[in-house]
Formats: C-alpha cells, sequence, structure tokens
C-alpha cells in the first residue's frame, strides 16, 4: 500500500508527518510505504491508496482517488494512531 | 549531547527568546532573518517563507503553539539550518487546531532528503511536552542550547 504524506514544499511538515506516520503504521503491523511530497505532486498522484496531510492543506486536495486523512497534531501518535486505524483496519 | 544534529543546525545567532512580532508574517520574517543572520539563507528565502504563508496557508503550524516556517530547496538556500524564536506574545495564524503560536522553527534545506535525520531530533525534541515548555520558558539562548 502507498500512502503519500503531503507539506507544500515537501521538505519540513511532510517529512515531519512520514516518519511519525511509520512509526504508527508499525505499530499497527499495517505494510505500506509512505512518501514526503509537496502539492504538486500530490496533485498528480494517482496510486497512493491515503494521502496525509493538514486540514488546511486538504481543502485544495479534493477530487482525488485516495482517501485524505488530515492530522493536527503531528507530535500525537495516539491521533494519527486513531485516524490510520479507522481509516485501514 | 543528545541531539548532535540539532546542535550543528542551530548556528551561532539563530536563536532569539522573547521576540515581539505584530502579525504571523512578520512572527515568519523575524525566524527567517535568523536564517540569514546564522549564515544559511539569503533574504530571498525569507520573501519566500512568506510567500507560503500566502499560497498554502498556515498548514505548517504543526503542532499546538509550534509552526515550521520554511520555504523550499533553492539558490537562496546557504547550507541546511534551522532558527528558532519564542514570542513574547502568543501571535494568532489562524490555524484552527494549534492557534495561537509561541514557538517559531525556521528550516532551510539544501535538498529534499539529506536533512532527514535532523528532522528527526527536531521531531523527538518537540515531541516531548516537557522540553517544550522549557523552550518556551527559555530566558535566554543558552537556556534552550543546553536543550539539544
Amino acid at each position: 500500500m502507498k500512502i503519500i504524506a503531503v507539506c507544500g514544499m515537501g521538505i519540513g511538515t511532510s517529512v515531519l508527518l512520514k516518519m511519525n506516520a511509520e512509526k504508527v503504521l508499525a505499530q499497527l503491523g499495517i505494510e505500506a510505504t509512505v512518501e514526503a511530497t509537496d502539492m504538486k505532486t500530490a496533485r498528480e498522484s494517482r496510486d497512493a491508496q491515503v494521502i496525509l496531510t493538514t486540514p488546511d492543506l486538504a481543502q485544495l486536495l479534493t477530487g482525488l482517488p485516495s482517501e485524505v486523512i488530515t492530522i493536527d497534531h503531528f507530535f500525537d501518535l495516539e491521533e494519527l494512531t486513531k485516524k490510520l486505524s479507522a481509516s485501514l483496519l | 549531547m543528545a541531539f548532535a544534529r540539532l546542535a550543528e543546525a542551530f548556528a551561532e545567532h539563530s536563536i532569539r527568546v522573547s521576540a515581539v512580532a505584530l502579525d504571523r508574517e512578520h512572527a515568519i520574517e523575524l525566524s527567517g532573518e535568523l536564517l540569514v543572520a546564522s549564515g544559511r539563507a539569503t533574504p530571498q528565502y525569507v520573501s519566500e517563507m512568506v510567500e507560503v504563508l500566502e499560497t498554502h496557508g498556515p498548514y505548517f503550524v504543526i503542532a499546538p503553539g509550534i509552526a515550521l516556517a520554511h520555504s523550499k530547496p533553492s539558490d537562496a538556500v546557504l547550507s541546511t539550518g534551522l532558527s528558532l524564536i519564542t514570542l513574547a506574545e502568543p501571535i494568532e495564524f489562524q490555524n484552527l487546531a494549534n492557534d495561537p503560536v509561541r514557538l517559531v522553527i525556521g528550516l532551510c534545506a539544501v535538498d529534499h532528503d539529506s536533512h532527514i535525520e535532523l528532522l528527526a531530533e527536531l521531531s523527538a525534541l518537540l515531541s516531548d511536552e516537557p522540553t517544550v515548555n522549557s523552550l518556551l520558558n527559555a530566558v535566554d539562548t543558552e537556556h534552550i542550547r543546553a536543550l539539544f
């Protein structure tokens, strides 16, 4: 399964999101690759099952085949666990 | 030292405590100016950081009270680095979940992946609540450096 973590530039916010998502996925026993990308790449993406991003950016990522999951607090592994398991388990 | 990469990424003149910002754009500029003052980026990068806010909104407020202001790799980046300001008065970034902002981290990177381990250290630092409280309450830059 492919998951993309998206931020405006693809170097800061999305990288933090990718790292913490990988931790949570490993704990949940879900096999997935997580890529950090910028908005432009995300808009062109068609093969990601899930897009992880912030509420602000989610508004700009509509009409894609992927499920969009928004994360408020990037360091809160409980929030990530809750939202990822609700979607993927 | 627990966070060797962080200690290196925060060059001299890259940290300021109790900065007074007028609004969110000003807070971003202050963090960017420290990247310039510490030799990491050119003034062009500061303008780019503010443009990110204009283009994509305040999405980079990544946790309660914490903004990670940055643009992308370009000629305006001289070397990968971080800056940090604590704000004397919290600033509304219009981020519903995480306002108001009290801590702004500035980031510039020369490419998309050589700073991953640095961000892992930053993530470890900022996910520890007592450490964040110590950052916010630091009275001088030495108190902040002591946390790395």
